[in-house]
């Protein structure tokens, strides 16, 4: 390590360079992450809070419209409870409106909500931070980022067309969002009055409170439910939570996108490291010659670079995140979606380095191929 | 200069029960190229260098002066011969153990010192003793090294800073802290003026002498053969007085 400590000190502008390259690209990787992060958060963190394992939909139902389409009948939620590897399983009616909310102080602004429709006394019933819960035919536990908004708990929201007044009694405490949009957890009776397009002194269809959007299904401890054999046997169509993000509006499009651009950036960082690390060799060749000619092993000349790689790509990978971080906090406190979480910033941080280290490898392989007798004859 | 004790051919029995140190070079011969292109570098070479004699090898561009330090500096493998070393065959080694044998035992001048541009004159040093894996020894420090070829008030001074006959006087500090065997010098005065040119040669005869180095120095410039014990001659490959 003696000569790369040297070296680093010695070429410090041009490691320097690459450096900033390599900050650049971090602070990119960081906001795309917390990008990333934050439309996973908007798009199905509703879904994820849910303590569910799995969702029986409609027979048939396709990912990417399972909870606009579905409609399961609620007597199939007895059929999957009866199965060996099935805890619990409960109706859960999901359906997107448009509202006004008015304030206490009568104030009105329009919202969009996720109605979450749920059996008060069944697993899925949302616990509450603050207010009551679930239980009044008219009150609605709603997500934080409501009452960030602008909203309280005793605040009435009055669905469009429909005139449907619902009064907010209970906040979950955290975000939780369908498809970018707050989730409002209601009791199922009410979700399914408001499924099926009645107001407050409509009828109801016939055969609307059978009617369910899919049956959320809890696997007995440690155990995986058998979907494919529970289909069979009750009609349905079924798919585990992670695969049910799929059906979240926009979801798969937008993590697809952030993740093709975070792919590139990854391989643009190994690129730049590879192509320094090539320069750098071919301009030093003829000192590594010197070098062999002295007696150094091959191995020892790679781990100088790699050593030189490695400090690089941590320093700046350092840098560029906490810059990163740093922008990314002020980007919370704006509307965009956007949260920093410490598990995917620490591996996207080691995948640029890894990444970067494996760029410099397949460089520095040239040193094996110096011949020191070019030490000799030469002029520096 | 003296005359040779070392003919071109010695006597082969006198070779091969050699038991001293210093360098012995026996019937080497190195062809390079492919096909109709081939050339004879080497030709049949015997050479014996004493520890503490001063060799100078003169020849024209292409007569293979530089194919003979880099057979006996383990650069380069002869097709034919031996190269002996403190009588070791080095010439059939491994390229580890030939790395082992350069780092170890044998010491390089290049032409205009070819010093690492990142390293100051002292770190030059250092770095070659942290090659070799040998600490600093008495006489062998790094600092009085320096002190020894006059350039102990630049030892903070990296290669751009420093002179042709500076940097090529750092290069054989750098050469001889590992406490080499074989001292092998690539025109040291390539690029220096005639009185640069002459200290470096007066220096490099001292330093052979004082540490009982066998040193082989290639150079085109007759001028300064007169600090040699002695000088043999290159051409087409082969060696003569």
């Amino acid at each position: 390590m003696f000569l790369a400590w040297r070296e680093l000190i010695f070429a410090r502008a041009r490691f320097g360079l690459m450096g900033g390259v390599v900050a650049l690209i971090a602070i990119l990787v960081v906001l795309l992450s917390g990008l990333s992060s934050g439309l996973v958060n908007d798009g199905v963190s509703g879904l994820q809070r849910l303590p569910v394992n799995a969702f029986a939909f409609a027979e048939g139902t396709r990912t990417d419209s399972a909870f606009s389409r579905s409609i399961v009948n609620v007597s199939q939620a007895e059929a999957w409870k009866g199965r060996d590897d099935v805890a619990d399983a409960t109706p859960f009616g999901n359906v997107l409106v448009h509202a006004k909310a008015t304030t206490a102080a009568g104030a009105e602004m329009p919202i969009d909500l996720a109605l979450f429709g749920v059996d008060p006394g069944s697993f899925l019933a949302p616990a509450v931070s603050d207010g009551t819960g679930l239980g009044d035919p008219d009150g609605i536990v709603v997500s934080q980022t409501i009452l960030d908004e602008g909203l309280a708990i005793g605040d009435t929201v009055v669905i469009d067309r429909l005139e449907t007044r619902l009064k907010i009694v209970g906040t979950t405490g955290d975000q939780r969002t369908f498809g970018h949009v707050d989730v409002a957890y209601l009791p199922l009776r009410s979700w399914q009055q408001v499924h099926a397009g009645a107001g407050p002194d409509d009828e109801v269809r016939e055969g609307a409170y059978e009617e369910a959007t899919a049956i959320a299904l809890r696997a007995r401890d440690g155990n995986r439910i058998d979907l494919s054999g529970g289909d069979a046997a009750v009609g349905t169509t079924s798919m585990t939570l992670e695969e049910s993000f799929g059906a979240s509006p926009g979801y798969t499009a937008e993590t697809a996108t952030l993740t093709l651009i975070q792919v590139f950036l990854y391989a643009i960082s190994a690129l730049v490291v590879g192509t320094f690390f090539t320069v750098w060799t071919i301009q030093r060749k003829h000192e590594l010659a010197v070098v062999r000619a002295m007696g150094a092993s091959t191995g020892c000349l790679m781990r100088d670079t790699m050593t030189q790689a490695a400090v690089i790509l941590t320093v700046s990978t350092a840098l560029g995140f906490l810059m990163g971080v740093g922008g990314g906090a002020l980007l919370t406190t704006t509307p965009m979606p956007f949260a920093l979480e410490t598990a995917p910033l620490v591996f996207a941080a080691l995948l640029l380095i890894g990444l970067g280290l494996a760029g410099a490898a397949a460089a520095v392989g040239r040193i094996v191929r110096v011949d020191p007798l070019e030490a000799l004859g030469g002029q520096r | 200069m003296t005359s040779s004790s070392t003919s071109q051919r010695p006597d082969s029995r006198r070779a091969g029960s050699r038991q001293r140190g210093g360098l012995l070079i026996e019937g080497v011969t190195l062809s390079l190229g492919d096909g109709d292109a081939m050339v004879t570098a080497l030709d049949d070479v015997h050479l014996d260098v004493a520890p503490g004699e001063f060799v100078a090898i003169v020849g024209p561009s292409g007569s293979g002066k530089s194919s003979l330090l880099a057979v006996a500096g383990a650069l380069t493998t002869p097709d034919t011969g031996r190269v002996l070393l403190d009588s070791v065959d080095i010439s059939k080694a491994s390229a580890r153990e030939k790395a082992r044998h350069r780092r170890e035992r044998i010491g390089f001048v290049f032409q205009s010192g070819n010093l690492i541009p990142a390293l100051t004159a002292l770190d030059q040093l250092r770095f070659a003793l942290e090659v070799a894996g040998k600490r600093a020894s008495a006489g062998h420090d790094p600092r009085e090294l320096l002190d020894r070829v006059g350039m102990g008030h630049r030892a903070g001074h990296r290669p751009h800073q420093l002179s042709g006959g500076e940097r090529q006087r750092v290069g054989i500090a750098r050469a001889l802290v590992t406490r080499p065997a074989v001292l092998l010098v690539d025109e040291p005065t390539a690029a220096l003026d005639r009185a640069r040119s002459d200290d470096i040669v007066t220096l490099l005869a001292h330093e052979t002498h004082e540490f009982g180095v066998a040193t082989i120095m290639v150079t085109h410039d007759h001028d300064v053969l007169g600090h040699c014990d002695r000088v043999l001659s290159m051409v087409d490959g082969k060696l003569s007085e």
